[in-house]
């Protein structure tokens, strides 16, 4: 089977393929086969190294966009007990680029919300590739309304490139429904944990996307826009994405310097795809103890200091001078 | 003369339809209406607060002609002018960020996207924000998510009206996660005010798109549109890239929004104040008290 490989991995995989081949072949020398096999097997720890320490940030867009990449339902099953979904916005419809339901973190139980993409294309197709429409954000914005009544913590998963631009999702009101989530969100009065797992693409993601904690895997994004959307603004054709991801400053690294977010998971060489179980292991961690941290923390203060975190994000400065004083009423001609 | 040198005579503009012919006007008198494609005087524009006597068009209007146009003359006192914008992602593409900030500062005399300030709206006290088209498409970055913040802030503690124009096309690409963040924070503050039981009336001015309408400008009490304003979330032009269809006529349009329920009413900009006013009156935090 021909494995799924970007341009900057393909020459690792090729040599993989080709100790793959090595093993499967039968040999009368043996020994010159092992030897040839232990050549190649250290060839393609060099190879890897040298292909994943170094990521570029489009190189990181697009191991978060890694069709293999563990998606928010195998997170809640590998971290989460008893989990519990739960459907609909009770407006309009279901909509499953949006999962959520109870679950249990050892054992505090919570309410876990987050953008739900699919494993193969007919799932895919299902889930509207993670983008959500109004309903989704409504579902979540309900959720968020449940977990405030019984006080449950709520933790979110962010994997979406966006919310969906279609006819449908405006003539029932993206922007509002987006809007609303963010008021909820920033008054909840129970610890917000957010972890960004893959793809954090624009409002469709802050929508679910900021809390008491911000929690990134390392090879996730977190964008004010997607940096193809962002290519075709500047460049006007839509190439340039990789440079776009450059100027954009994406990644976790970069959001940690900035004060964005406040902690980031490893993930194994290659991408979480390559070790699912020790990344949810380490993203559990990271949620038990900020939960715990937060937990300690009196709820009506909690969401004061969410206000006071938000209310610090900003960069400016007083100007003087430059300003040109208002030419007040030259208009208004009562 | 030949017959085909007579229709082409023919086909000359007539008095009737001088729109050709008066455009050899000198530039700064005459304005070409985008709405019904006529001339119009912009002196005459002006006193008619730019909408077309003609046709009803509404012409762009800056930050401060919408805060001069909403309040009682000489009411206005502007807040936080000098807040300055910066470039923390050293944001370079074909253009630097920073050469984009000074053509926005030179084209429109401010820091930046808004205006804020307080002001009279027919003798009564309001805080009031108007965005600017103008300068980096009303781009919503540090400086203008901070100011936003700082009027609703102001409204909640001076228990003040409040009063928002949008016209931007939403965060600003060049500060990033920044900017995204700013739609939090806005809206986190709209959370804070509702406490307060004053009243927030939003009104979205063409366009108005992107994370403004995805924040505070969809928060408000009670929404208005100027006529025939683009609004919504995703611009038409990624939404065609999606879909891979021609977008219906009138979509996203201030009719559209209207008919499917997103906001209160249409108000041509000649009678915005007057109808702010009258709801106002009605929003008076006494309620069954008075």
């Amino acid at each position: 089977m021909k494995r799924f490989a970007y341009d900057f991995e393909r020459p690792l995989v090729e040599l993989e393929t080709k100790l793959d081949e090595l093993k499967r072949l039968e040999s009368a020398d043996k020994q010159d086969i092992a030897f040839q096999i232990k050549y190649l097997e250290d060839q393609i720890q060099k190879l890897r190294v040298r292909t994943y320490s170094k990521l570029t940030p489009w190189q990181k867009v697009q191991l978060a966009r890694h069709p293999e990449r563990p998606r928010t339902a195998d997170y809640i099953e590998a971290i989460f007990t008893d989990f519990i979904e739960l459907h609909g916005d009770r407006i309009y419809r279901d909509d499953p680029a949006i999962i959520g339901g109870f679950a249990r973190l050892g054992d505090t139980r919570v309410m876990v919300v987050g953008h739900q993409k699919g494993r193969n294309t007919k799932e895919n197709v299902f889930r509207n590739f993670g983008m959500p429409h109004p309903e989704g954000y409504r579902k979540a914005r309900r959720l968020m309304r449940l977990a405030n009544k019984f006080k449950l913590p709520f933790i979110t998963f962010v994997d979406t490139q966006g919310a969906y631009p279609g006819i449908e999702a405006e003539e029932r009101g993206q922007a509002t429904a987006i809007a609303e989530d963010l008021l909820e969100l920033s008054a909840l009065a129970v610890p917000v944990i957010v972890a960004v797992i893959g793809e954090g693409g624009s409002g469709g993601a802050l929508a679910i996307g900021f809390g008491d904690r911000i929690i990134m895997l390392e090879n996730s994004y977190y964008s004010v826009i997607t940096p193809e959307g962002c290519a075709s603004i500047l460049w006007d054709g839509g190439d340039g994405a990789d440079r776009a991801a450059e100027v954009l400053g994406l990644t976790a690294d970069n959001l940690l310097k900035l004060g964005i977010i406040d902690i980031i998971v490893k993930e194994p060489l290659g991408g979480a795809h390559h070790g699912p179980a020790l990344v949810a292991r380490d993203l559990k961690r990271e949620l038990e103890k900020s939960l715990k941290e937060l937990g300690r923390v009196d709820l009506a203060e909690l969401v004061e200091k969410r206000y006071s975190k938000l209310r610090n994000v900003g960069f400016y400065h007083q100007e003087t001078g430059l300003a040109k004083t208002l030419n007040l009423n030259t208009l208004t001609s009562e | 003369m030949p017959i085909g040198e007579w229709f082409n005579k023919q086909k000359k503009p007539t008095p009737n339809n001088p729109s050709l012919e008066k455009r050899a006007v000198p530039d700064g008198v005459w304005e070409k209406c985008k709405g019904c494609n006529e001339p119009v005087y912009i002196k005459g524009l002006e006193k008619n607060h730019k909408v077309c006597p003609k046709c009803d068009y509404h012409f762009p209007f800056s930050a401060q002609e919408r805060v001069n146009h909403l309040t009682d003359p000489g009411t206005f006192d502007e807040l936080w002018a000098d807040l300055s914008p910066e470039d923390p992602l050293h944001f370079v593409a074909d253009k630097a960020y920073i050469d984009s900030l000074d053509i926005a500062r030179d084209k429109t005399g401010l820091n930046d996207a808004v205006v804020c300030g307080t002001g009279q709206v027919n003798g009564r006290q309001v805080a009031v924000g108007a965005m600017d088209f103008g300068f980096i498409g009303g781009s919503m970055g540090s400086v203008v998510g901070e100011k936003i913040t700082r009027l609703i802030e102001l409204a909640t503690d001076d228990r003040l009206p409040l009063i928002i124009t949008s016209s931007s096309g939403g965060a600003r690409m060049q500060e990033g996660m920044i900017s995204l963040m700013q739609m939090a924070k806005t809206s986190a503050a709209v959370a804070r005010f509702n406490k307060s039981g004053m009243p927030y009336i939003a009104i979205l001015a063409n366009p108005t798109t992107g994370g403004v309408t995805a924040s505070f400008a969809s928060l408000a009490d009670i929404i208005i549109a100027e006529p025939n304003a683009l609004i919504g979330f995703a611009g038409p032009r990624v939404i065609e890239q999606t879909i891979r269809q021609k977008l219906p006529k009138g979509f996203q349009t201030a009719e559209f929004n209207l008919s499917h329920g997103m906001i209160d009413m249409i108000v041509n900009r000649l009678e915005m104040k007057q109808i702010v006013a009258r709801l106002l009156d009605y929003l008076e935090p006494k309620g069954v008290a008075q």
